[in-house]
């Protein structure tokens, strides 16, 4: 109960008129720089120290707060509508919420994604401000044969779920790793396949990538088959608003998506990226349509956008419990927080309780702006469909590429997009899924070095991955699910020779 | 975007007008952070730029982020860009010289101009709670055994942590080419595997895992700084009998080929800076330690620093 009066201290800080007024001003920044692809939270957050120094600590990490979560809102957005991921973690929601607005339920989309990461937001916070000190203790538990079991269950489900076969999506999945092997190798600091280029050092970014295969791959596929077709917007169908049906098949998906983000956002290397494409899977696998799924399934924006919002909650347990920054705008906060001589780490919640606990009943305050600045919104956004369709892709195209040149402005990167937007084009056309590509190019590297790191503390020995329980089981079930199809197939073909 | 603009702005100014200002306040600068929003180079940056406007010593100041490769993509980008300007600076460090042996860097260190040595902090050499280590000796010793068993973490591969690693196995009387190193991507991540009790020992900055000493999660056994430190328990691994000293440092540099008048009015500039209370004011609310060293000082203090990173690169086998 104790948490309880604390955080019932916190909201009488967080709602003083000043605090609300930083609140109202994150979470109006975070959620344009979100929309805004190349401008991130970490940027805006870090321009914004110097700034803040002049104000009170509880005020400027207010503000904060609402910027992150405010960009994790955001990010949405464009995924949805233009089909360009302004980040790593609205990748999976492009995928289904791009097709909904396309087929004229733009609005639902944006609504369940908004309403969805409302929910779990707010579950997630909840559990920032009850289970952090114990989830922490779990999470540093975790180690790096654990890490390499995750990634594995995350590959072998995403290979499976995506596409129209397993060996698709593996074929993908092993351009995405290949991909990833780019760059400077973590554990030696040697290149790897960069051809002497120093733009390719560290590695290809996730979102060019993204960029390049989503939305200029998207926009040469439409072009090279709309060529002689009509001009005509896509129109809006049914109502902009959830109706009853979309609201009965999307606060399951939020809650599990809550339940899958929270936890794995919360481990020092889990990161948000893997959360999704685990919700996405496991929505896909639980819907009672799945042929919606690749046409526009409510169930696969519900979920993903559920998931990457909890992990951002996730994430600051590390942050406040140990001073361990696992996100670019972490790091930015744990500056902040250092700027007035603030460590976060075991002793936050001792010697600056009354800071963390405002900090934590602004967030659930920023959740509640959140909605209120996003659901109107939704309205006017899908006025944004209405553009004809050359218009709307030439924008696409524009706003793509302006993007990725603001975030790394240089003549690689741009020769990158269009190099992955041509591929893209071409995946399409032979009807290969992009989404494991990004997946093999964000948790290749993260496999590489977990794996090595794990042979390392056991002086090469493999049997250290079958020797802890976490691990032993995770690869189990990583097996189980690549062969498990295969098998359930042989057995029904023997039935039948039996019958 | 606007930024970016209004460096190019800058930068036709300075082409325009290649004159020297004689007083600071008329400076307006343009530092790149070498590292993404988030580092430790970009956090000294900003720091820069918030002391040299608030005391005064320039009249705006920019910073623009040009991350990747350990620094040496911004180095690269500004010995480009920067050649012969009166108003672009470069913070690095350490990591840099570093990074630039391991990655086979073509621009190094000598293609730009050092202006003065801003900051350096300890490191700190911990072992888990419950680990049968008590004192840096019993860690030698241990060393000593098994060097193989004995696994360090700490920040990237090459960067100052993994350094010193090496460079206290070589003390102990061990193999350094043998050192049982695990790197993360920084502090953070390495301070995870060390509570979750997965590694022997871990290196990093003093003050990213101060919460975790202070509590007593961890314990300290050494700094890597030459004297002890004023509100620092652990003693330096000197006085302890592993002669050994390494100092994360932080510096700023000029473009090359700088006229003399140039590098004198940027240095005046930055002398005065470190001299503000603004400054100090800033190390002390960050947990830096002052470690200023004017131009020339910094440079013969760079030309050493590469030959020892270098030499303990070559024994890990990082570098050619």
């Amino acid at each position: 109960m104790d948490a309880l009066t604390q955080l019932f201290h916190g909201f009488g800080a967080a709602i003083l008129p000043m605090n609300l007024l930083f609140a109202a001003i994150g979470v109006l920044l975070g959620t344009a720089v979100g929309v805004l692809p190349g401008i991130g939270p970490a940027l805006t957050v870090a321009l914004l120290l110097p700034v803040t120094f002049q104000l009170d600590p509880g005020g400027s990490l207010i503000m904060f707060a609402g910027i992150y979560y405010g960009g994790m809102y955001g990010g949405s957005t464009t995924a949805i509508l233009l089909n360009t991921p302004g980040e790593a973690a609205s990748v999976v929601t492009a995928l289904e919420g791009n097709r909904m607005a396309r087929s004229g339920r733009g609005g639902p989309a944006l609504a369940t994604a908004a309403l969805g990461s409302f929910v779990a937001a707010l579950i997630a916070t909840a559990g920032l401000a009850f289970l952090a000190p114990w989830l922490v203790k779990v999470a540093v538990r975790f180690g790096p044969w654990d890490y390499f079991g995750l990634m594995l269950i995350a590959f072998v489900t995403v290979s499976a779920t995506f596409g129209s076969s397993p060996l698709r999506g593996l074929t993908s999945l092993a351009l995405g790793l290949w991909l990833g092997l780019i760059g400077i190798d973590q554990l030696t600091g040697q290149t790897r396949l960069t051809f002497g280029v120093p733009n390719l050092f560290d590695g290809i970014e996730v979102t060019t990538l993204a960029v390049g295969l989503f939305a200029i791959g998207e926009a040469l596929h439409v072009v090279s088959r709309h060529a002689f077709a009509p001009e005509k917007p896509i129109p809006i169908k049914g109502s902009v608003w959830m109706t009853r049906k979309d609201w009965g098949r999307s606060w399951k998906p939020w809650l599990r998506g809550a339940a899958i983000g929270f936890p794995i956002g919360a481990l020092p290397a889990g990161g948000a990226e893997i959360p999704t494409f685990l919700s996405y899977t496991a929505e896909r696998k639980l819907s009672r349509h799945p042929e919606e799924f690749g046409t526009g399934a409510i169930e696969g924006v519900a979920g993903p956008e559920a998931a990457n919002n909890a992990s951002a909650a996730g994430s600051l347990v590390p942050l406040l419990t140990l001073g361990l920054p696992t996100s670019a705008t972490a790091a930015v906060m744990l500056a902040g927080f250092q700027q007035y001589n603030i460590q976060p780490g075991p002793l936050l919640f001792v010697q600056h309780a009354d800071l963390v606990w405002a900090l934590i009943a602004s967030l659930f305050i920023a959740n509640v702006m959140l909605l209120v600045l996003n659901l109107p919104l939704v309205g006017l956004w899908v006025q944004l469909l209405k553009i004809p369709m050359p218009w709307l892709y030439a924008g696409i195209l524009v706003f793509a590429t302006m993007g990725t040149i603001a975030a790394n402005p240089s003549v690689v990167e741009l020769l990158l997009l269009s190099g992955f937007g041509v591929l893209g084009f071409i995946m399409r056309r032979y009807d290969y899924p992009v989404a494991p590509v990004i997946v093999g190019l964000i948790l290749g590297p993260m496999a590489d070095s977990q794996l090595r790191r794990a042979l390392q503390m056991s002086l090469g020995d493999p049997m250290v991955l079958f020797r802890h329980p976490g691990s032993a089981i995770m690869i189990v079930i990583a097996a189980l699910a690549l062969l498990a199809p295969f098998l359930f197939r042989g057995l029904a073909a023997l039935r039948k020779e039996e019958d | 975007m606007s930024f970016f603009t209004s460096r190019l702005a800058a930068a036709c100014i300075a082409v325009a007008a290649m004159v020297s200002p004689a007083v600071g306040q008329d400076l307006e600068l343009s530092i790149i952070a070498p590292a993404g929003a988030g580092g430790g180079w970009d956090a000294a940056a900003r720091a820069l730029q918030d002391a040299m406007v608030k005391s005064g010593n320039a009249r705006s100041v920019q910073v623009q982020n040009v991350p990747g490769a350990g620094g040496t993509v911004g180095l690269a980008q500004f010995a480009q860009s920067a050649r012969g300007s009166d108003d672009q600076l470069l913070v690095g460090g350490i990591t840099m010289v570093g990074a630039i042996l391991t990655n086979n860097s073509p621009v190094d260190l000598s293609s730009v101009t050092p202006l003065a040595r801003l900051t350096g902090d300890p490191l700190v050499v911990v072992v888990p709670k419950a680990s049968p280590d008590q004192t840096l000796a019993d860690l030698t010793a241990a060393i000593k055994g098994d060097v193989a068993n004995t696994i360090w973490a700490g920040g990237s591969a090459g960067g100052a942590d993994h350094i010193l690693a090496a460079l206290i196995t070589q003390a102990a009387g061990a193999d350094p080419s043998k050192v049982n190193y695990v790197a993360y991507s920084g502090g953070g991540e390495a301070l995870a595997a060390m509570l979750g009790g997965q590694v022997t020992a871990g290196i990093s900055g003093y003050g990213e895992w101060q919460g975790q000493i202070e509590s007593g999660d961890l314990r300290a056994l050494a700094i890597s700084y030459p004297e002890p430190i004023e509100g620092i328990a652990a003693q330096p691994l000197k006085a302890q009998g592993v002669d050994v000293e390494l100092v994360n440092w932080r510096g700023v540099f000029a473009g090359p080929d700088i006229p003399d008048e140039t590098k004198a009015a940027l240095s005046t500039a930055i002398a005065n800076t470190v001299k503000s209370p603004e400054w100090q004011e800033i190390l002390k609310a960050r947990g830096w330690t002052d470690y200023y060293a004017p131009a020339d000082e910094f440079a013969t203090f760079i030309a050493s620093e590469n030959e020892r990173v270098g030499a303990t690169l070559r024994a890990i086998g990082l570098a050619k």
